[in-house]
């Protein structure tokens, strides 16, 4: 944690990559390039580019390599946009890191199926690499990945290596294809009834847009995946990031304190109240 | 001893897990083993829809084909599901191609074999239907999400602006 959770520190950049046509992911490193950020897999850091704004953007990069702080974004706003301008020695503030993260300990011994949608795939890569990097303290690993279009893909050169490897399991999908995809097409909840885990002992982590989550955990509920077993990250507008000013209030919760990775049968009364 | 292997590899397919043993003895008689090669067309739109396909291993693409576009991926379908309906309704034709992306075999039903075994036992037909409804109901949920175009209402949990 950063010395002051409402107190930005100094990051300068390393490299900012772009990986499709609208999202982009940058490297930093402290100041003075002393200081490593430990994150949990799932947890959020509040980036403030100075003069323009903070912004609330999850951790994807390796949980093993702390003193490289890696973010991976799409450009939706004024903030992200002027992030994509970065250059290497650029300075940003950093908060954090916030929120519970993946429950990605608590999972040894069963089976993990990782599900995500978009650009869910960032908050949930650290969450991969810490299984990977243990993986004889689990069962199968699978991973889930639906997103737009062929060039929406994420991370495609790791997501080439992962499927090369004999110890997981990855299925991507794509909503729309054309030309020369010779890979699945339709939404990633079509590839869960078929996917190889054992549903009496598996361990869902979901992140996408809060839509593909529902359905996502209805057909995890139909191959019989216990609700608390299932973990989903949520989307608010968090401003401080501390539980403070309620911006992120849900329910009961704050999706930066309490959240933002959640259980779903914490959820679960929530998800279908409109006015939450 | 080929009938019997079929019966074998009709139980263990998904599609008629459960279904009464008499019955998937009288689906075997409407039954046989196909493979396709990658790139092969199982059906083409407009053809005659006189069977359907369970596929028991490879991938399959559910196209249409606009002549501007050229062929386009409407979904793709794997083991341990089915293909095709279009033989249920009439004119019994199919209305869209469907082609394998890799080796696909399957076990191939006989359309009108199997529509009159279910005229002759209802019991077998409602089964049947029902477990072609749930399909059904699979494909539309899917679809619907995918005219959602989800990944483009909200960006990931995390990141707001």
């Amino acid at each position: 944690m950063t010395t002051n959770p409402m107190v930005p520190d100094p990051w300068r950049v390393q490299r900012v990559r772009r990986d499709t046509a609208d999202t982009f992911t940058m490297e930093l490193e402290s100041a003075d390039g002393k200081h490593p950020l430990p994150f949990s897999p799932g947890q959020f850091n509040m980036l403030y580019l100075f003069g323009v704004g903070e912004v609330p953007i999850s951790i994807s990069g390796d949980p093993a390599k702390p003193g490289t702080l890696v973010h991976t974004t799409r450009e939706v706003g004024t903030v992200t946009r002027a992030m994509r301008k970065l250059k290497p020695s650029d300075c940003l503030g950093v908060r954090g890191p916030f929120g519970v993260g993946w429950p990605v300990v608590e999972a040894r011994g069963a089976d993990v199926v990782i599900v995500a949608g978009g650009i869910g795939l960032a908050p949930l890569r650290p969450a991969l690499y810490q299984l990977l990097a243990a993986r004889n303290y689990y069962g199968k690993v699978v991973l889930l990945y639906g997103t737009r279009t062929p060039a929406d893909i994420l991370f495609r050169k790791e997501l080439q290596n992962w499927h090369s490897r004999f110890d997981l399991e990855v299925h991507v999908t794509v909503d729309r294809a054309m030309g020369t995809w010779r890979g699945n097409v339709g939404v990633v909840t079509t590839l869960i009834p078929r996917a190889p885990f054992d549903p009496h002992s598996t361990v869902a982590m979901v992140c996408g847009p809060e839509v593909m989550m529902r359905f996502t955990v209805q057909e995890l509920e139909k191959r019989g995946v216990a609700v608390e077993n299932i973990y989903l990250s949520m989307e608010r507008n968090m401003k401080c990031a501390a539980g403070f000013c309620g911006h992120c209030q849900y329910g009961p919760t704050f999706i930066c304190k309490d959240g933002p990775v959640f259980r779903y049968d914490r959820l679960q009364p929530l998800m279908t109240v409109r006015e939450v | 001893m080929e009938i019997e292997t079929l019966k074998t590899l009709l139980a263990e397919h998904p599609f008629v897990s459960g279904l009464d043993n008499r019955y998937i003895d009288l689906m075997v008689g409407c039954a046989t083993n196909v493979r396709f090669q990658a790139g092969e067309y199982i059906f083409r739109e407009g053809g005659n829809a006189d069977q359907f396909y369970l596929l028991r291993h490879g991938r399959a693409a559910i196209e249409i084909y606009a002549a501007e576009r050229g062929s386009i991926t409407l979904m793709t379908v794997g083991q341990g599901e089915m293909v095709g309906w279009s033989w249920l309704f009439p004119p019994y034709r199919w209305l869209f191609d469907a082609r394998a992306l890799e080796l696909t075999r399957a076990i191939a039903l006989d359309g009108k074999c199997l529509r009159r075994k279910c005229e002759e036992d209802h019991e077998l037909g409602f089964d049947l239907i029902k477990r072609i409804v749930q399909v059904l109901e699979q494909r539309l949920q899917a679809t619907r999400l995918q005219l959602l175009n989800l990944y483009d209402v909200r960006p990931q949990p995390a990141e707001a602006r």
